[in-house]
């Protein structure tokens, strides 16, 4: 291999992946022709998972290594096309894959702040880092905080942030690989997190950083055939227009029109609508007052009384809430079920809208005073200004956490040199852009399905998918016929944002490989970013703890038992977290964001951009940033015992960076200043990066 | 090493580069964002001028910004005489 030119290997690779993808289409239209010869769904399922994971394995182990420099950056050899593939299925994760079209058909325009931050944080990326991370050429981030800070502490500080913000991420990869597994197979969610797990290791034990980046790419082409092919598909169907980005603007006005048709009570529709909003205002209404009998009961003393009059009441089945707390906190949970449906449709593209509350004074009070409707609408404006104020620091926590990421960062070591670093950042957004990009034309399109085909069918004739999906899981499609009227209103129906993605393929009306090549997909993106997160994580401790810090003698065999020893057990570790099923993990992995972007990114940037940053400063803003993001998320964040009257100015704490990354570039900065410029040699590093070939200049390649 | 001032202009002209694509990212992101309920009564070819930004416009824009900046430094590399050599 060693005698082989970075061309040849190139065509090489290129020749491999167009095989491969032909091969994969092959195996999809053999299973979509037994499937028409009556191979039941179940099978198709199970032969999805064995073949996808035995082909990951098949990469894995002919990728298998024993050079240090394969193990941990590929060689150095990946061309910028397939870096940015390998980045891009690192990247996207089962939230990306599954969860944001749903995200998106639910919040509408605010839920672009996904869309926008995890696309634009790669203009940091690679204006700010990927080529000056390249030239530095060694193998980890705290590599590089340990070089440029010239001391064990910034290393060590970086490789507990990387830990934090690496093993957080991995655990939800780890739950979603588990939530796959089990669908697709029907087998239990516990042992489908540990299945997953083996097929997470097969790619990187063996072969570390190489293994990982060449599954990645297999990985990347089928999710992205997988998302492509239902959303192209729904788009012809609806507009005879197979470039969903473009046709869906003609769908978005028929969305919009839908919707004020359902906020207009003289339509027909309007009429229905506010028909079932109201029985859901009545339905509220009776569990508010059920609540005010338990708490007037309780008061009273006769509580226990009062439960047990209830349980008869409803029939005592065996799940009936034991104490009057979880009563009143069941009743709790119907009331505001309830309540979310009174409200009118919200538009969907329209930012950041108010409460409604000065529309709502005009309708309930028509006679009220220029006082009453200058409050309601200061209030309209106030919430409209939180939702901005939130969306923009979301959306800045989100980019520069996209560009202090370590496993993404990490990437960019693989390039064999500054030039493809900076194409391959290119490549990497690219594509993601091409997911990310369908991902607001899928949620509009099965918007309009449903605001034209479910809203106003039967409840005798429901479409098939709806049947389908509400049996299987109720979180995800639930409909009720609150106002018995034989027919669909968009207030019956419960939409969960997973749905989306998952229907879409019976939506259109495809078969059922598709469905399972979807769920396929949504594995290949849970996978791939579980395994770049796990070798974040491993290397950090054996590469930086152990080999840097505890035994820099340490012999090549001996570092790499090390790593894939302790690959293994923080494998273990995350996927027995994963399988508590902890809550919030949504929020976690936001919040990884907003860590990753106050430790690391005024460091790493400074380091790069301003000569004077040295050791203290690091120490400090690092320190100050991590900490102040984290006070930030304790003080307001309920899972810690936070409560939101401790936020500042009404920011959410999953936008905890805004506070952290600022305060993190004031203690570089003001830690540098109090302290002596940094040496000659780390001057000269500074230089070194900054050019991609300096004559006479110093070597800080890893051997 | 002591730099030369053909290197010193290198550096300039990237961190002016590096300047202008900046601002192109902040304008198309947070100024477009601000605006955005105003940006909204603009509709183009069915889509509210905002949305579509939001969607599908910044993003385009972010790909190019980061294909410009790779091909003209790049270029600078050459012309700076700092690029690197064929390796391995």
């Amino acid at each position: 291999m060693s005698t082989q030119t970075q061309s040849q290997f190139f065509q090489q690779l290129k020749k491999y992946y167009t095989f491969y993808t032909g091969g994969f289409i092959a195996f999809v239209i053999v299973l979509a022709i037994l499937e028409q010869m009556g191979l039941p769904p179940k099978w198709i399922g199970y032969i999805f998972l064995a073949a996808t994971i035995a082909l990951y394995a098949g990469i894995g182990i002919m990728s298998k290594t024993a050079d240090v420099s394969e193990y941990y950056v590929a060689g150095r050899r990946v061309p910028a096309i397939f870096n940015g593939m390998a980045t891009g299925a690192d990247w996207m994760s089962a939230a990306s894959f599954i969860g944001m079209a749903g995200t998106l058909y639910l919040a509408g325009y605010d839920g672009l702040a996904f869309v926008l931050g995890w696309t634009g944080g790669y203009v940091l990326v690679a204006l700010f880092l990927a080529p000056y991370l390249r030239k530095f050429g060694q193998f980890t981030i705290p590599d590089f905080l340990g070089s440029r800070y010239n001391g064990n502490l910034p290393r060590t500080i970086g490789v507990i942030a990387a830990i934090i913000c690496s093993f957080t991420y991995v655990v939800a990869q780890i739950y979603g690989v588990g939530i796959i597994t089990a669908r697709l197979t029907g087998i239990e969610f516990q042992y489908g997190v540990f299945l997953g797990l083996a097929g997470i290791l097969v790619c990187s034990f063996l072969g570390g950083m190489r293994a990982v980046t060449w599954t990645q790419v297999a990985q990347y082409i089928i999710l992205i055939i997988a998302y492509m092919i239902p959303v192209v598909w729904l788009s012809v169907a609806h507009t005879g227009n197979p470039v969903p980005q473009i046709a869906y603007g003609q769908v978005l006005q028929q969305v919009t029109q839908l919707e004020n048709e359902f906020n207009n009570p003289d339509t027909a529709k309007g009429a229905a609508e506010a028909s079932a909003r109201a029985a859901f205002k009545a339905q509220q209404d009776s569990f508010e007052a059920k609540i005010a009998a338990l708490d007037a009961a309780v008061a009273a003393g006769t509580g226990a009384t009062f439960l047990e009059a209830q349980r008869a009441e409803a029939g005592s089945p065996a799940d009936f809430p034991a104490t009057t707390d979880d009563l009143k906190a069941s009743w709790k949970k119907s009331a505001d079920g309830a309540k979310g449906k009174t409200g009118p449709v919200s538009a969907h593209a329209t930012a950041f809208a108010g409460k409604g509350s000065e529309k709502k004074l005009l309708k309930d009070n028509p006679d009220a005073t220029a006082e009453e409707i200058a409050a309601a609408k200061a209030e309209d404006e106030h919430a409209s200004n939180v939702k901005r104020r939130n969306f923009i620091a979301l959306v800045l926590c989100l980019m520069v956490g996209t560009a202090s990421l370590p496993h993404i960062l990490m990437r960019y070591y693989t390039t064999p040199s500054v030039r493809d670093a900076r194409k391959s950042v290119f490549w990497s957004l690219f594509f993601i852009f091409l997911l990310y990009f369908t991902a607001p034309a899928l949620a509009v399109l099965v918007k309009y399905t449903v605001y034209s085909d479910l809203v106003g069918s039967s409840f005798a004739a429901l479409p098939a998918w709806v049947a389908n999906w509400s049996a299987v899981d109720a979180t995800l499609m639930k409909i009720v016929d609150i106002n018995l009227d034989g027919i669909v209103q968009l207030a019956e129906i419960t939409i969960g944002g997973d749905l989306v993605v998952l229907a879409t393929p019976e939506i259109a009306g495809l078969p059922y490989v598709i469905s399972g090549l979807v769920a396929a997909g949504g594995l290949a993106a849970a996978l791939s970013t579980a395994d770049g997160l796990l070798l974040t994580i491993a290397n950090a401790l054996s590469h930086d703890v152990y080999y840097k810090m505890i035994d820099p003698k340490a012999s090549t065999v001996r570092r790499l038992a090390i790593s894939k020893g302790l690959l293994l057990l923080v494998a273990l570790f995350a996927a027995y977290t994963a399988s508590l099923k902890p809550g919030d993990i949504l929020f976690l992995v936001g919040a990884a964001f907003s860590l990753a972007a106050s430790a690391f990114f005024p460091a790493l940037v400074l380091g790069v951009f301003w000569k004077r940053a040295n050791y203290l400063g690091a120490v400090v803003g690092m320190l100050a940033g991590l900490g102040v993001c984290m006070y930030y998320m304790y003080i307001t964040y309920p899972f810690f015992g936070g409560v939101p009257e401790n936020q500042w100015f009404e920011i959410a704490p999953i936008a905890a960076g805004v506070f952290g990354m600022p305060v993190g570039f004031l203690g570089v900065i003001i830690g540098s200043l109090v302290s002596k410029a940094p040496a000659k040699d780390i001057q000269e590093l500074v230089d070194h990066v900054r050019y991609p070939n300096l004559a006479g200049d110093i070597d800080t390649r890893a051997a | 090493m002591q730099l030369s001032e053909r290197h010193q202009e290198y550096w300039r002209k990237n961190l002016r580069l590096t300047a202008v694509l900046l601002a192109i990212w902040f304008v198309v992101t947070f100024v477009v964002i601000y605006f955005a309920p105003q940006l909204n009564d603009i509709v183009i070819m069915g889509f509210p001028f905002a949305f579509y930004m939001g969607a599908q416009g910044s993003l385009i824009i972010y790909v190019l910004i980061i294909w410009f900046y790779a091909r003209r430094m790049n270029q600078l590399d050459n012309e700076y005489g700092v690029q690197e050599g064929e390796e391995e």
